[in-house]
């Protein structure tokens, strides 16, 4: 909402603080002020001049030689705005004028034609972004006044950005009210009272839908003269709240609109037949609305129509057959209430937002309907003459808001705001808001006025003096509360802790958007059609991930293309799994490219591989006495099929980790060597809690095997064999070379493992070691044709 | 006793000779071993008359010692040589860089986010994380949204199907909790939230950090002061200027929107606080009792509080982070300034 300071001031309060002291008041009060600023830019030297005589430039296609009245003589201006003609009023920047930028103007030769002074659109000087042509003054402008003087240009346009609740301030009586109660001041009257009928003519009017509709008021006017231009002080108010001047009547309607909050609709007469009709839309109307759109009605949706054919979309936009043009003689003006509840969100079903369906849907003053039309008449009248009816009115009591008093107890002001507020303070700040209040040994008890569709209970209220007293002024205190431990499981590790851990390894934490393209999206995870967006805002953003590798690997790409070549990231968030019950899922993935050691003098060169990230995968789950964890080879879509793992942890598949396939790392101009992995952060987090073993005394021993077998045997199960094989008293077992190539046949590979034995009690003697290590070697050969290498 | 003195000089000259303590040990053995000249001499004092005697095998003793000495002395000048010489070869250019090891760091969001768990966690609140994909009622109507409402409008809403939306606000986490314990209640919720909306200034996914405190006796005093203390500490200034403002959330009655004086210029007016002089923070209110009803919390005996936040703005004013797209666009340049 625009308000014009100049327009508060002249017809409805003028209190004698500043501009910033004003808007600042209004903030505080909770009309937060968005922007104040000039309607006009900073100029002076600009008046009110007549071209009188208007010819071709001699050497410029585009430009003419105006001979213009100052009202002090002609002067003659070169001007290339296509509407300079003979008879326009337009402003001139005289020589010596300065316009908005401190820019100056002098006496000039254009094209070697002399020109003293400028013609200006509006948009130089900063009135509008108007700049197609001259800005054209009334008709009956006086020539040579001073344009600041003249269109008043002293004032400011002052943005107030409204919460939803407060419908009561979308006209400038209501911010009117909000200024009075807080300087304490009484808000004055401009309205010119009911306008007596001074013909008989009415149109019928009736009300089919009233629990939607409960009051509609009606009123001819005939015999107007729609030749009759706007009054310059109404174009101005309308342009300085974000207005264009249409035509007298719409622009009236706005004005009022302005004024008071109501919005009107003003019906060509002629053209409507029967009566009015207020009911719900039949299925498969449709209606033309003034923007031209043709659009189906659903059903339910309130109608103004006659007795033929929709008229209107009530309270939202009028239609195109019945409005005002330039033929228009007579006219039905309409004042309505509809009722806010049935009307919210209807405007948005259509895609249509209008300055009407703002105000109805949060509420409009259902005690403003003849007000609205009395006042709109009176400059319908001024403006455009002609005849006034009476007015009708239909109204259906039982369907208007009722102002149920709410109780305002001491005590709970006390409660919520920290302190007893003074009963004589509490009184002054409701009743100055439009409250009735009466009070009995309860509290208060407050109705409120017809303007305000956001009392309903005690709290709201307590807002309503909190507001006007000034939030600032309200007391500050500490909580009190008892203190109580909150439990701190142990054996969960906290996400954080991972994160740090992460971060400590060389990983750097992403954030990236939960919603992925489809076809990256679908590149990992093929069967699964992800959660849609219905409304996703673009092509990128489409579908919910299913996966956290998509947004990573284009993290990778997005830092690949700025050179950075070796990269550690990961991210901790949720994936959504569709299925019976959706499932979101906390995960953590993490990805790698590039080097395994940043570059240094100290560094190898070579980049990462598959080992890289099972050991962050080993290092992040921790150690796990009992619940060791374990990688089973696997395929995955999206990653390449000789290097990808599953992550079980106690039987359960925690994740999985593997190489990008090389297709995809290509399609994303990553290197083939790019690494990820995703995890279940729940798993991550459940760790255990150190159960202490006692530590032996006595030495360990150390027994070294290199061995043979088929590549196909997985290290996992060789040392699961030997560990099984070789006794109560095996420490550890550890793989320390591997190898395949020259001296080792085909298919074959050679795993060099270390055992070491420790016994709790006593030291271990060569005889128990060497029975051990058969027993191993004997076990391995028997289960996996493993053999000893000579 | 010539030879004696023949001996001597001729022991001390080898010693002196001697590079390395093997020479050393072999010219012991030659001059003082069991069957060493010297001990040679000791034995052939038997010849020498009584007289004789104890002067001879007092002149031994001495060469004796001396020459022990002497080896003793010259080992020790060797071992210290060759320290030096190997500490000389292993001298090293200490200016060489360190062997690098990157580490890595924090998103400045999980940062703030940390900080913030860590201030309220300090005080006794739990932090409480929930579903990102919401049903309506969750995110709109048990918080006082019903469906229409004009408040809606002010969420742009990304919807899922009829009935579940991206949460617009982590709010719905405190209806869940509230539907699940009794109060007194001391929570926040921080997470990623969505809105159908992106420009300079708004990214279709951020984050928020709301709190909820529902006691027998919180007031608006209350929730004045832990919002500014909390806005003292986070920023690190006590003298940091606050200001509450009447706002509008359908979930809070009364509401406040909070300001801070800004961080940039201290209220002079800058590009930052668009010349305003003040940053908007947060908002905050006392909770709707129509939102407790929805919950089942007794209105007459518990009254409580809400605030939420944006963490991005809290992070960008914090950092001096001067571009909402660099939150999400990844740039390792950008993040490792936070690592």
């Amino acid at each position: 909402m625009i308000i014009s300071e100049q327009w508060l001031r002249q017809d409805w309060v003028d209190p004698s603080i500043d501009t910033e002291t004003l808007s600042h008041q209004l903030t505080m009060a909770g009309l937060e002020v968005d922007s104040v600023a000039p309607v006009a830019g900073s100029f002076s030297g600009v008046i009110v001049a007549e071209i009188v005589a208007a010819e071709q430039h001699p050497n410029a296609d585009k430009l003419r030689l105006c001979e213009v009245d100052t009202g002090d003589g002609r002067v003659q201006i070169v001007c290339g705005a296509p509407n300079a003609r003979v008879g326009l009023k337009a402003p001139l920047a005289q020589v010596g004028a300065v316009l908005p930028g401190d820019f100056k103007i002098k006496k000039a030769k254009l094209r070697g034609v002399e020109s003293r002074g400028m013609l200006c659109a509006e948009a130089e000087l900063e009135l509008s972004e108007e700049n197609a042509g001259l800005m054209e003054l009334a008709s009956d402008a006086p020539v040579g006044a001073d344009l600041r003087d003249y269109l008043s240009l002293d004032d400011n346009a002052i943005e107030i950005g409204l919460t939803p609740n407060r419908a009561d301030c979308l006209g400038l009586a209501g911010v009117a009210r909000e200024v009075a109660v807080l300087n304490g001041l009484a808000v004055k009257n401009p309205l010119g009272g009911s306008i007596a009928a001074t013909i008989d003519d009415d149109f019928p009017i009736r009300i089919e839908a009233p629990e939607q509709c409960p009051r509609y008021l009606g009123r001819v006017i005939r015999s107007i003269d729609l030749s009759r231009p706007s009054p310059r002080y109404m174009v101005e108010r309308l342009r300085r709240c974000g207005l264009r001047s249409i035509d007298p009547v719409v622009d009236v309607t706005n004005y009022v609109m302005l004024e008071l909050g109501q919005p009107l609709h003003a019906f060509d007469l002629q053209s409507l037949s029967g009566g009015i009709v207020v009911r719900e839309a039949r299925s498969e109307e449709r209606i033309t609305l003034l923007d031209g759109s043709d659009v189906a009605l659903s059903p339910g949706t309130l109608l103004i129509a006659d007795e033929e054919r929709p008229l209107a979309m009530a309270g939202i936009m009028g239609g195109e057959n019945s409005g005002v043009s330039e033929s228009t003689t007579d006219l039905f003006l309409e004042s309505a209430f509809f009722a806010p509840e049935p009307i919210a969100g209807r405007a948005r079903s259509y895609g249509l937002h209008t300055d009407a369906s703002h105000r109805y849907e949060r509420g409009v003053d259902p005690e403003l309907q003849r007000v609205a039309i009395e006042r709109a008449t009176e400059l319908l009248l001024e403006i455009v003459g002609g005849e006034a009816g009476p007015v009708s009115e239909k109204t259906a009591a039982e369907y208007l808001p009722t102002a149920t008093p709410v109780l305002l107890r001491p005590a709970r002001i006390a409660r919520v705001l920290g302190f007893e507020m003074d009963a004589a303070e509490v009184e002054s700040i409701l009743t100055g808001l439009g409250f009735s209040v009466t009070s009995d040994t309860e509290g208060w008890h407050c109705a409120a006025p017809s303007w305000r569709f956001d009392i309903e209970q005690e709290v709201d209220l307590i807002e309503e003096l909190a507001r006007v007293y000034g939030y600032n002024r309200l007391p500050v205190s500490r909580i009190h509360a008892a203190l109580n431990f909150a439990p701190q499981p142990e054996a969960r590790k906290p996400l954080t802790r991972l994160k740090h851990e992460l971060a400590a390894r060389g990983f750097t934490e992403a954030i990236t958007y939960s919603f992925v393209p489809s076809d990256l999206q679908s590149a990992f995870d093929p069967e699964v059609t992800p959660v849609g967006l219905r409304n996703p805002i673009s092509s990128e953003m489409t579908v919910m991930r299913t996966s956290l590798i998509p947004g990573l690997l284009k993290v990778l790409s997005h830092n690949r293309n700025r050179q950075a070549s070796r990269q550690r990231f990961f991210e901790a968030g949720l994936r959504f799994l569709p299925g019976e019950s959706l499932d979101q899922q906390p995960m953590v993935a993490l990805a790698m490219t590039g080097l395994r050691d940043s570059e240094s003098w100290t560094s190898t060169t070579e980049p990462v591989d598959f080992y890289d990230m099972k050991a962050a995968i080993e290092m992040l789950f921790g150690h796990r006495e009992h619940s060791p964890l374990s990688f089973v080879q696997i395929e995955r879509p999206g990653l390449h099929p000789g290097q990808t793992a599953e992550v079980h942890v106690d039987g359960q598949a925690a994740g999985v980790l593997g190489a990008v396939h090389p297709s995809i790392a290509d399609l994303l101009d990553l290197p083939a060597a790019t690494f990820v992995a995703e995890l279940d952060q729940r798993l991550l987090m459940a760790t255990s809690l150190p159960e202490a073993q006692e530590v032996s005394r006595y030495p360990s021993v150390r027994r070294d095997l290199a061995l043979l077998m088929e590549h196909t045997v997985p290290a996992s199960a060789l040392m699961r064999v030997a560990a099984e094989s070789a006794g109560a008293y095996l420490d550890d077992v550890v793989v320390f070379d591997v190898y395949s190539g020259a001296g080792v046949g085909e298919d074959q590979k050679s795993l060099a493992i270390g055992l070491t034995f420790r016994h709790p009690e006593r030291t271990l003697s060569d005889s128990e070691i060497s029975e051990a290590m058969t027993q191993v070697i004997d076990s391995l050969g028997e289960k996996l044709n493993v053999k000893l290498r000579s | 006793m010539e030879s004696l003195e023949t001996l001597n000089r001729a022991a001390v000259a080898a010693i002196n000779e001697a590079e390395n303590v093997a020479t050393l040990e072999q010219l012991r053995v030659e001059y003082l071993g069991k069957k060493g000249a010297l001990t040679a001499l000791l034995k052939g004092l038997g010849k020498l008359s009584a007289e004789e005697r104890p002067k001879a095998g007092a002149e031994i003793n001495t060469v004796k010692q001396q020459l022990q000495s002497q080896i003793e002395e010259r080992k020790q000048a060797l071992a210290a040589g060759a320290l030096k010489a190997r500490l000389d070869a292993e001298r090293i250019d200490v200016t060489l860089p360190g062997r690098r090891s990157e580490t890595g760091g924090l998103h400045p969001i999980s940062r703030t986010i940390e900080r913030m768990e860590g201030f309220f966690g300090g005080i006794g609140f739990d932090v409480v994380e929930g579903p990102e994909i919401e049903d309506d009622y969750h995110n709109f109507e048990a918080l006082n949204i019903p469906a229409h409402h004009p408040a809606r409008a002010m969420h742009d809403t990304f919807y899922v199907d009829d009935t579940h939306v991206l949460r617009t606000h982590t709010s719905p986490v405190q209806v869940r909790v509230m539907e699940q314990r009794e109060p007194p209640l001391r929570i926040i919720c921080p997470g990623r939230v969505y809105r159908c909306d992106s420009d300079l200034t708004h990214s279709p996914m951020f984050h928020q950090v709301e709190g909820l405190l529902i006691d027998e006796e919180s007031s608006f005093g209350d929730l004045k002061g832990l919002i500014e203390d909390f806005l003292h500490v986070f920023f690190e200034r006590d003298d940091l200027e606050v200001r509450f403002r009447p706002s509008y959330f359908p979930f809070t009655e009364p509401s406040a929107e909070v300001d801070i004086q800004c961080v940039k210029c201290s209220g002079q007016g800058c590009r930052i606080c668009s010349g305003t002089g003040w940053l908007e923070v947060m908002g905050c209110g006392m909770v709707n009792p129509k939102v407790f009803q929805f919950s089942g919390i007794d209105t007459e005996r518990f009254t409580g509080f809400a605030f939420g936040m944006g963490v991005e703005r809290l992070a960008m004013l914090r950092y001096g982070i001067g571009d909402l797209r660099l939150n999400f666009e990844n740039d390792l340049r950008f993040l490792r300034q936070f690592a």
